[in-house]
């Protein structure tokens, strides 16, 4: 039984959104990671990760989602998340990850917010 | 009267989702809420991860029960017991996760699975011996 993560992402200058669909476990946390990385090597400095068509993380899938912020701070980017579940809002609100990536409720209010950070 | 169903699954990572649909078909059957039974559902996917990791390849099977049953007062809950047979672990000397440590300190960004569990559930009971861990976990409807 599987489930895998799917990823999709779309430029707009030094901002992208990065769209998954399925399951975040370890493999699709290394496939965000990796998209992410392509990405920062582009010259993108803030990135929106849309999670509408994923429904379930685990623990692994979101260590690695710490590394991809760890590696947006190192570089003085900015890292977002939008169209959580609500399970995976108050999992992530649990964590403190709000203090230092935004969550939000749409696309849109995630890329407004990371625009005005430029 | 209790409903109860059984199941062992695979040491193997992937075989939460396995877990998980039992969770919910038993969650949707005594109407608990969408976001409960999603949040079972995450944290019985932590349950079997941390069954998958102490068991190892070796210890082969983690045995799973869902039993939806009336908690003494009347509210139906569901329960989910989750057991390896690994080494075991001393429940009290696992650190609580910071994320600030984690993302200033570098290594290892791991170790939330039982914050999530305890964080998710109502209530949560850990029994872990060197022949094995047991987690009984509980969400009332």
């Amino acid at each position: 039984m599987n489930e895998s993560c799917r990823v999709e992402t779309v430029r707009d200058g030094d901002l992208a959104v990065v769209r998954t669909e399925g399951y975040i476990n370890r493999e699709g946390g290394e496939e965000i990671e990796r998209c992410v990385q392509l990405l920062l090597e582009g010259g993108v400095s803030r990135i929106v990760l849309n999670l509408e068509k994923t429904k379930i993380v685990n623990s692994i899938g979101i260590s690695i989602l710490i590394e991809v912020l760890e590696k947006m701070m190192e570089r003085k980017g900015a890292l977002a998340f939008c169209r959580l579940t609500p399970t995976i809002d108050k999992t992530f609100r649990i964590m403190g990850l709000a203090q230092y990536a935004g969550i939000h409720s749409t696309e849109e209010e995630a890329r407004s917010a990371l625009s005005a950070t430029a | 009267m209790a409903k109860e169903v059984c199941l062992s699954i695979p040491s193997t990572p992937g075989m939460e989702l396995a877990a998980t649909a039992q969770a919910e078909a038993l969650g949707e059957a005594m109407r608990l809420s969408r976001d409960k039974i999603d949040e079972v559902k995450f944290a019985l996917v932590e349950a079997c991860i941390n069954a998958f990791e102490h068991a190892g390849q070796s210890a082969g099977q983690v045995d799973l029960r869902f039993r939806v049953s009336h908690r003494p007062g009347g509210a139906e809950m569901l329960e989910v017991t989750v057991a390896d047979r690994g080494k075991g672990f001393d429940p009290e000397r696992v650190e609580p996760p910071e994320l600030e440590r984690k993302l200033r300190g570098g290594g290892n960004k791991r170790g939330w699975g039982l914050k999530f569990i305890q964080s998710l559930m109502d209530e949560v009971e850990i029994r872990s011996t060197e022949n094995g861990t047991t987690i009984v976990m509980r969400k009332y409807k």
